[in-house]
């Protein structure tokens, strides 16, 4: 079974990676509580700078990458986290489309750096912000800006005993319709991207009464075009319209193309 | 990494990540007979061009977007943000959203302050490499910590749904008022918390903390009659108060070869200290008497120029977050006369606002156009204005502390000092407005 990790009476080895992130998925594993201990008990943390180990060239059985990679700093690193794990899980937003970074992928970027630093010669910046596995191999995705505690801890057990991770696929209109709650699109108008974004969040943003925005990137069959028709008929300007599609996921390429299509339609009725 | 010649001794310590710290910095000490050369705390977190990601973005998108620049601290971003555009849209809060504001962001401390103690903080004073270590020997003490970080995160939940990237926060107020069975819940586990927090800080005042006296400016909001978290100007222990227009002109950012992050300095010439030991300094009296009393106890006087009493400070405002939540939420009623967000009106110009970030004062600037779509802004986090003290710090004390240590003793050391500052360098490293000097 190739995706075992099980190693008969030793511990599974666990290293935990940094690229270029907020932090927030690592907040998760460190706010997993106690749940935290019991993992502890399950698995050997050989490398988590925050929690202070620093092993970053021990051998493990399944590293979790977080942070995309916008550096050439970050490439070698994933390259060498690659060579040094046996399964490599990409955990994150950022990890799985490059993050909210990923904006600079589909804006007019050029002039960036320099305009926010005085110096260029010391900022090491590539010039798109990448998912994980455009880089390098990927075995498992972890999807969510941040993920959840239950999603990462689900993905582990299911890792140690043998089983392939489950990543739902299906939008999120289908998890906030089994919670029975009011849409927010045709009741209030509000411009939810939960039609085309995948499910997994537990529809918070439509539990409080407000718009989904791409936390856990595109769904299956997203009907993009579909979507931006009913965003104009609710009476918002097609810039604003365009910009919904790229924010958090902003680099994954449906919402990337999504948004692409929209400026050229843009530019046409400027024409 | 290193490099020691006996005779003239030549010290080259090369700390590449240092453990232990919300994002990803190195130390780099440099002595030659016997005299420092450079002791840096370089931060090399790639950028993210945050400030340049908002341009074009509505104000709506604008609480998710900058929520990103920390997973740590989210609140902070999100409310800076808010309270500005609020600013500019000339929003008139009612008293109950903003005592609402205050739970969240007593929340995010809570959370944040029992994560640095616990997880990165104590470990240094009890010997061990991580909280890992510490849990085998300290099992009660750990779980008391985590209950307490578990407590801040579901104090953020309370009106944000999750408490790494929270969704409710908005222009003009929530997108959703709190469930008053929950709110019932939690007023309940506060009770509770009272106790772990005595108990922490009296466990705290227990482990061997350095003293170690210095000069140093403190920097907060002012708070407008209460503890510091949202409101008011900003003040400095010399006196000045400064309103959050006037930002730029009093602290003024360079850049340094060695960081991604700028360094900034009070009035162009002098390193500052934000943060929670800054805060208690300038604002002890107003927190509450049974925190006060409880700092006198333990013998722990402020205004205090002992940079570790730093996690003294953080103890004690999660005291000061327990008792303020509670009070708050036993007293917000049933909630059922006000709506969870006053309507805005988009209007053009710019407007700036500070508040106090777990780590210290966050100054967001931004400029709108007429529907809303933000044209230019500027956000400093506290971690960039802390690292000219953090290096200012260091010269300092390893000069006391003496080169006549091993490069292993130097290298603790330097670190716990850095650690006792709890930068949070993920955030650190997205801002600075400067011209192009080419």
């Amino acid at each position: 079974m190739t995706n075992s990790v099980s190693q008969g009476n030793r511990k599974a080895t666990l290293a935990i990676h940094k690229l270029t992130s907020c932090s927030g998925c690592q907040a998760v594993i460190l706010n997993l509580g106690e749940d935290l201990l019991t993992l502890l008990e399950q698995v050997e943390i050989l490398h988590f700078v925050e929690g202070g180990i620093y092993q970053p060239d021990a051998k493990v059985d399944i590293a979790l990458v977080e942070g995309s990679v916008s550096t050439p700093d970050d490439q070698i690193r994933l390259n060498a986290i690659r060579e040094h794990c046996q399964l490599l899980i990409a955990v994150g937003a950022c990890a799985c489309s490059g993050g909210v970074q990923a904006l600079r992928n589909v804006k007019q970027s050029d002039d960036w750096a320099a305009s926010v630093y005085a110096d260029k010669r010391y900022i090491d910046s590539l010039s798109r912000s990448h998912a994980i596995a455009d880089c390098t191999k990927v075995d498992f995705e972890l999807w969510g800006c941040p993920i959840s505690g239950r999603q990462i801890l689900a993905a582990l057990s299911m890792l140690l005993r043998g089983v392939s991770p489950i990543s739902p696929t299906e939008k999120l209109c289908q998890e906030c319709k089994r919670r029975q709650q009011v849409c927010v699109v045709v009741t209030q108008g509000e411009p939810c991207m939960g039609p085309v974004t995948r499910a997994g969040c537990g529809a918070l943003c439509p539990q409080f009464g407000a718009p989904c925005y791409t936390c856990f990137g595109p769904s299956e069959q997203p009907n993009m075009q579909g979507l931006a028709r009913r965003f104009q008929a609710l009476g918002l300007p097609p810039q604003r319209v365009a910009e919904r599609f790229v924010s958090i996921s902003a680099g994954a390429p449906a919402f990337a193309d999504a948004y692409r299509d929209l400026m050229i339609d843009i530019a046409k009725t400027k024409d | 990494m290193s490099s020691e010649q006996q005779g003239d001794r030549v010290i080259e310590l090369n700390v590449p990540m240092i453990t232990r710290l919300e994002g990803e910095g190195a130390l780099v000490l440099k002595a030659k007979e016997g005299k420092l050369e450079s002791v840096h705390l370089k931060i090399y977190e790639p950028p993210r061009y945050f400030e340049k990601l908002l341009e074009g973005k509505h104000f709506t998108e604008l609480p998710h977007i900058v929520a990103r620049i920390c997973g740590i601290c989210p609140i902070a971003y999100q409310m800076t943000a808010v309270r500005a555009v609020e600013t500019l849209f000339e929003v008139v809060l009612p008293d109950s959203i903003a005592a609402l504001r205050r739970v969240t962001q007593c929340g995010e401390w809570l959370q944040s302050h029992a994560l640095h103690i616990h997880f990165l903080a104590a470990p240094d004073y009890l010997g061990f490499d991580n909280v890992m270590g510490l849990a085998k020997r300290y099992p009660e003490e750990v779980k008391r910590g985590m209950r307490l970080q578990a407590l801040g995160n579901d104090l953020l939940r309370l009106q944000g749904g999750r408490s790494v990237h929270p969704i409710g926060l908005k222009v003009g107020g929530y997108s959703a008022l709190p469930d008053p069975k929950v709110i019932a819940e939690l007023v309940e586990r506060l009770s509770q918390a009272e106790v772990d927090c005595q108990q922490l800080a009296r466990w705290i005042a227990s482990l061997p903390i350095p003293d170690d006296n210095q000069t140093f400016l403190s920097v907060a909001c002012s708070g407008d009659g209460s503890y510091p978290m949202n409101e008011g100007k900003i003040r400095v222990s010399d006196g000045a108060e400064i309103s959050a227009d006037e930002y730029p002109t009093h602290f003024i950012e360079h850049q340094e070869p060695h960081s991604t992050a700028l360094f900034s300095l009070y009035r162009g010439k002098e390193p500052y200290l934000v943060g929670p030991l800054a805060r208690i300094n300038l604002s002890f009296d107003r927190l509450h008497p049974a925190v006060q009393t409880l700092a006198n106890d333990l013998g722990w006087r402020f205004p205090s120029h002992n940079m570790y009493h730093s996690i003294a400070a953080r103890v004690l405002e999660c005291y000061y977050a327990v008792l303020e939540a509670k009070s708050i939420l036993e007293g917000i009623g049933t909630l059922t006369m006000i709506d969870a967000a006053v309507e805005v009106t988009p209007k053009a110009g710019q407007a700036s606002w500070v508040t106090e970030a777990p780590r210290g004062l966050i100054y967001h600037r931004y400029e709108l156009d007429k529907e809303g779509y933000i044209k230019a802004c500027s956000i400093i986090p506290p971690t960039s204005q802390n690292q000219a003290r953090i290096e200012q710090d260091l010269i300092t004390s390893v000069n006391r502390f003496g080169l006549d240590h091993s490069e292993e003793e130097l290298k603790f050391y330097c670190e716990r000092l850095i650690r006792n500052y709890d930068p949070c360098i993920s955030c650190s490293v997205h801002f600075l407005k400067l011209q192009l000097l080419s």
